[in-house]
């Protein structure tokens, strides 16, 4: 069996103390292949944003281990850790977080740019996956002046354009109407299928979580079995 | 990121807030501009006072005169030698000066490092007048080597045997001279009277003529053949002890270092005789100017500072809005330290944006204001230009505006650099 991309163990995270003290993650354990698509799916401040934060290396676990790709996260320096988040992973926000005062293009190649690759190539590179996208005739628009599905398609590119092997999307379609929902929600499968993209989504829409091949269902900070409250 | 890209980036962000840069830069500018203009009354005041300098008398020269215990208080007077004689001296009235005889110039002369002693001769003319017409009293300036800084004509030749004079401008139009230009090449005639009292002419020839000074006697400059010509005539019938007596001498020295020069004049001191430069005697007047113009470089460094603070602001505001975008880069891989140097090289952009605009007024403006008043109020002071701009020292300016933004850019700079990427994503 190959080395699973992501892999937690007994994964615990606490925020504040004393009286105020939260635990958001009581121990969660498991194991993402390569090119599978996963929804993490719960109520909110159940811990699932909690839980795919720590899987995107953007915190720190209380306690336990995250590994990717056999390697564990804690043993990483902080360029190699920078390096790995540039290189391998790709981040789609519900809140878009979209520079509105630059163009799309300059916000799309934003990953690239960190990693210092050079004008010319970041150029084309980021019209090619706004091509991949259908937004090749926005390169030069101000992103401000998209519509929430034209955003939301901008955010794919920029998580695209450093061509990561993993895609993280935090309710990609939760500020979208049904139709342009839709519409990335087929992009988002396209990729995964059609790509080989590993696909790690968190929402609290059943029928997207539904289109997934696993659904991590996760209540209180622990991963349960069954969704009980859609069974129930 | 690369480091170009990294500056691009930090010039495009510094534009994304028009107003708020503008105003910081507006802050920057006022202690740039008032840096570089204080900085440019240094320079056009000490350029002005060396050209000076070099008028009164050369550098490379002590005046040397014999050391006189008597003035020091509590000393009680003096034991009679009959090698020595007084003169009367300059200073308060009745004061008298130990006088040089030629045994002091040989004295002087042997003394390691000294080049050159002349004594300094005291000439008396009597008058000066060009082509039969009116008479008017003349001093001449007794220290020889002196540049004065020449409105028209050459400098003394000092080597010729033709008897030269440099005329103060001043003189121009009373001796009916047509003008500055046309004095030059003119022979005047200068009366000065021997010790019996009887009247010689001597002739000579006018080789230029004197802008206005400020620290000059405002006397003429007679080159050594004419200043021979007039001691021949004013000592004609004098006692030869007078003749060989002198208050001063002009000991020359190879031009050195300050240390080469203190050294020497430590060995004169030695021997017993009072040596000063012409830095030592116009060191006074520089120090109460480096003084006038420190207060006020400390007044644009406080404007500055207050600036300084202006920037904390303004990046701290940036920081703040753009939490959520800082996080965004971190979490797509952007190091802790790039992130310092986006922010703090805004900083200095910002900086450099300010300082060069207010150099850029302030020397505008300077050299506008120096020319009007060079040529108004101050037209007195020939040659003065009371604000010049050295590249030095406004590159200097410059690099100190920048520095202080990027100083006061590392606070901000630093806040954002240590955020967490999840804490900033999560900031609404």
């Amino acid at each position: 069996m190959s080395v699973p991309i992501l892999s937690t163990r007994d994964l615990t995270k606490t925020y504040g103390r004393g009286p105020d003290r939260f635990d958001a993650l009581k121990g969660v354990s498991l194991d993402i292949d390569r090119g599978d698509s996963v929804a993490i799916v719960g109520k909110s401040g159940s811990g699932k944003s909690t839980l795919m934060h720590l899987l995107a290396l953007l915190d720190t676990p209380g306690g336990g281990e995250v590994h990717v790709d056999g390697t564990n996260a804690k043993t990483l320096s902080g360029r190699k850790l920078n390096t790995l988040r540039n290189q391998m992973f790709g981040f789609v926000f519900q809140q878009f977080f979209l520079n509105h005062a630059t163009s799309v293009l300059d916000n799309v190649v934003l990953p690239l740019k960190i990693a210092g690759t050079g004008a010319r190539e970041r150029r084309a590179r980021g019209m090619a996956v706004l091509e991949q996208l259908e937004l090749a005739d926005k390169a030069r628009n101000k992103a401000g002046n998209l519509s929430g599905g034209q955003k939301q398609r901008v955010v794919i590119a920029r998580a695209l354009a450093n061509n990561p092997q993993v895609l993280f999307a935090d309710e990609p379609t939760g500020n979208l109407d049904t139709a342009t929902g839709a519409i990335v929600e087929d992009i988002l499968f396209d990729l995964n299928q059609n790509h080989g993209i590993t696909l790690i989504t968190v929402t609290h829409d059943h029928d997207l979580a539904a289109r997934f091949n696993r659904r991590l269902y996760i209540r209180d900070g622990q991963l349960i079995t069954t969704d009980e409250e859609h069974a129930a | 990121m690369k480091p170009l890209e990294t500056v691009t980036t930090a010039i495009a962000n510094s534009f994304r807030s028009k107003l708020r840069t503008t105003l910081t830069i507006l802050a920057i500018f006022v202690g740039a501009f008032t840096l570089t203009i204080t900085n440019g009354l240094g320079t056009g005041i000490s350029n002005y006072i060396d050209s000076q300098v070099a008028a009164v008398g050369p550098s490379n020269a002590f005046t040397v005169t014999k050391t006189d215990a008597s003035t020091s208080p509590g000393s009680g007077p003096q034991k009679y030698d009959p090698n020595t004689r007084v003169l009367a001296a300059g200073g308060r009235p009745g004061s008298t000066q130990v006088a040089l005889n030629q045994s002091d110039l040989d004295t002087l002369a042997a003394i390691p490092g000294i080049t050159g002693v002349n004594p300094v001769s005291r000439l008396s003319p009597a008058y000066v007048q060009w082509n039969s017409q009116e008479k008017y009293q003349l001093s001449i300036s007794p220290l020889a080597g002196a540049q004065p800084q020449l409105a028209a004509g050459a400098p003394l030749d000092d080597a010729g045997s033709e008897p030269q004079i440099v005329l103060p401008s001043s003189y121009i139009t009373p001796l009916g001279l047509p003008g500055n230009d046309q004095a030059i090449g003119q022979d005047v005639t200068i009366g000065i009277q021997d010790a019996a009292g009887t009247m010689h002419t001597i002739t000579a020839r006018i080789s230029g003529v004197e802008d206005n000074a400020l620290l000059g006697s405002g006397g003429a400059f007679a080159n050594k053949a004419l200043t021979a010509a007039l001691t021949d005539a004013q000592s004609t019938g004098a006692p030869a002890a007078t003749k060989n007596t002198w208050t001063a001498a002009t000991a020359t020295f190879t031009p050195s270092t300050k240390a080469q020069i203190n050294d020497i004049k430590s060995r004169l001191t030695a021997a017993g005789y009072t040596a000063q430069t012409l830095e030592d005697r116009i060191g006074t007047v520089k120090t109460v100017i480096n003084g006038i113009i420190g207060v006020l470089d400390a007044f644009a460094i406080i404007a500055l500072v207050a600036a300084g603070f202006g920037i904390v602001n303004t990046l701290l505001m940036s920081v703040q809005e753009r939490t959520r975008e800082i996080g965004l880069m971190k979490a797509m891989g952007m190091g802790s330290g790039s992130v310092f140097a986006l922010f703090s090289t805004e900083a200095a952009f910002i900086g450099l944006l300010g300082s060069l605009i207010g150099s850029a007024a302030a020397i505008g403006l300077g050299t506008a204001i120096s020319g009007v008043l060079a040529r108004g109020p101050l037209s007195d002071l020939a040659g003065l230009q009371i604000l010049s701009f050295a590249p030095g020292s406004v590159a200097g300016v410059i690099l100190l505006v920048m520095i202080i933004a990027f100083l006061a850019g590392t606070l901000p700079a630093w806040r954002a650099a240590r955020q967490n990427p999840i804490d900033s994503l999560r900031y609404e």
